[in-house]
């Protein structure tokens, strides 16, 4: 867990389905749906497997590790609680969904296209905290 | 699908910076495309229209003053209108309407009512898991179909901008487009552009204005017995494929379907189009179109467009009304690019004019790369 806290503008509504998964941020732990029927893994969480249509769900932890499908530097926000620069990004996750995100702390350099990623979190006003990405350092 | 159908009437409302009600400027629309096919507002029994209101199709037709045996607002943004001439066709095939009215019409410049970051309802998916990093809605998700495109492919933003570039060439070429008196584009004056949600400037987005049009579709049989000469709908298709940034892959694109099913009905192939309409909401979008699409191959789209077989007096024009980069976009520009094909396939397009055109491609892309719909048009045969 990081200190970074996001926009007091962004307040996610959790529903009956995505509660475990908000809650699960406090821990900073990544929650990923599977299947217990067909073993698909699904991002966001939803009320059936999007593979099967089975409706019997686990929830697995993801294991924070990814790489870049693409990424976009935003210069305009949407509204003014976002402070710019900042970079929006596809991940496409180790298990398998991609999901939309945010990377810190890259340089121009590092940031391309299939770039390896690790998870990292950025606190909300409400204790729940959104999971971002980091370029994994090369070894 | 036998039953032949066809447009009979099309025309734009007032363009540009109009200060005009949506409905003001669909009325003109409608009744401009009525009067181009020598209908009267009381033959009107089908209407498609969407961005009006919740009940958009039920609003215009309250202000028409018609009560209409077939209506459809079905909410695919700018691919709709490319939809509803599928729709339409079914319904008039099936015997449920037999003059229809697909329209559009849009204040937002005079309104000031678009907004960059664009809207996502609170109670959808995209609420809770991608609105909170801020995306731009829908210039951000183009941005990394852009961004993806660049990397696999080896290109530069230098080949984003040529579609830029194309589309102000036309515009230079017709009266109408907002862009008409701006001079040629160069490429450096693109990537100068203040950039927005990289690798996309301004510059690569398309234009926010007032606007609107309006097609009128009936059966081919009746058609041959009105003002002008029939453009015969020859095909359609579509494919519907997301409205989140994460849940399908940026590339390709649904016009691939789209764009295979519209062929397949026609019983035509992208060798036998002489006019090609695209939806250009930001200039990637001309490039994925044009390589789902099938008018060349993975990765030539940029050098296709480079060519001068796209520009006035090529082989492939392209975007011939200036486009949604230069000409208009209100929003749900869909509804234009039919208004321009058939004007193209009926010689109406004065100094832009492509020389003899047999068959025309209007495709519509909604949302972020979300909905797409394919129509195929061509002079009676």
């Amino acid at each position: 867990m990081t200190d970074r806290v996001a926009p007091l503008s962004v307040h996610p509504i959790p529903d009956e389905i995505t509660g475990p998964w908000w809650e699960a941020t406090r821990e900073s732990c990544l929650l990923l749906q599977r299947c217990v029927g067909c073993s698909h893994v699904q991002h966001y969480p939803r009320a059936m497997c999007t593979k099967c249509a089975g409706t019997d769900l686990e929830w697995i932890e993801a294991q924070g590790i990814g790489t870049i499908d693409s990424f976009t530097i935003v210069q305009r926000p949407p509204s003014p609680a976002f402070e710019v620069p900042y970079v929006i990004a596809r991940v496409c996750l180790a298990e398998g969904p991609t999901m939309l995100t945010k990377i810190i702390d890259a340089t121009d350099e590092e940031l391309v296209c299939d770039a390896t990623v690790s998870l990292d979190w950025e606190m909300l006003s409400d204790g729940h905290q959104l999971p971002i990405f980091r370029i994994t350092n090369p070894q | 699908m036998t039953a032949l159908t066809a447009i009979v009437g099309a025309a734009e409302s007032d363009l540009g910076v109009t200060n005009a009600s949506i409905l003001t400027l669909q009325s003109q629309a409608i009744t401009r495309a009525l009067a181009d096919a020598g209908l009267k507002i009381s033959d009107v029994d089908g209407l498609a229209t969407s961005g009006v209101s919740r009940f958009s199709a039920t609003q215009v037709a309250d202000y028409l003053g018609i009560q209409p045996s077939w209506c459809d607002s079905t909410f695919a943004g700018g691919s709709a209108y490319e939809m509803y001439v599928a729709r339409a066709s079914q319904a008039i095939a099936a015997g449920q309407a037999s003059t229809i009215v697909i329209s559009f019409a849009s204040n937002q410049r005079s309104a000031r009512s678009r907004s960059l970051g664009g809207v996502v309802e609170s109670h959808t998916p995209e609420a809770q898991f991608e609105s909170p990093y801020g995306p731009l809605y829908p210039l951000s998700y183009y941005a990394m179909a852009a961004q993806r495109y660049l990397h696999d492919y080896s290109l530069t933003r230098a080949d984003l901008a040529q579609v830029a570039v194309l589309a102000r060439e036309w515009a230079l070429l017709n009266p109408k487009a907002y862009r008409h008196d701006a001079g040629p584009l160069t490429i450096d004056e693109v990537l100068a552009a203040p950039m927005i949600s990289s690798p996309l400037t301004s510059a690569d987005c398309c234009l926010v204005t007032d606007g609107g049009g309006a097609v009128v579709v009936t059966s081919l049989e009746r058609a041959r017995d009105l003002a002008k000469a029939p453009v015969q709908i020859l095909g359609y298709g579509e494919s519907t494929t997301n409205t989140s940034m994460s849940q399908v892959p940026l590339l390709p694109t649904g016009a691939a379907a789209s764009g295979k099913a519209a062929f397949a009905r026609a019983g035509l192939t992208p060798a036998d189009v002489d006019v090609i309409a695209l939806y250009d909401s930001f200039t990637i979008t001309v490039l994925l179109s044009l390589e789902a699409l099938g008018f060349c191959g993975p990765g030539e789209a940029a050098a296709l467009v480079a060519s001068d077989r796209v520009r006035p007096g090529g082989d492939l024009p392209l975007n011939t009304s200036g486009g949604g980069l230069a000409y208009c976009h209100p929003g749900q520009y869909g509804v234009l690019l039919l208004v321009e094909a058939v004007r193209q396939l009926r010689g109406e397009a004065g100094a832009r004019q492509v020389p003899n055109p047999k068959v025309a491609l209007a495709h519509g892309t909604g949302g972020i790369l979300s909905t797409h719909a394919t129509v195929l048009l061509g002079v009676d045969r």
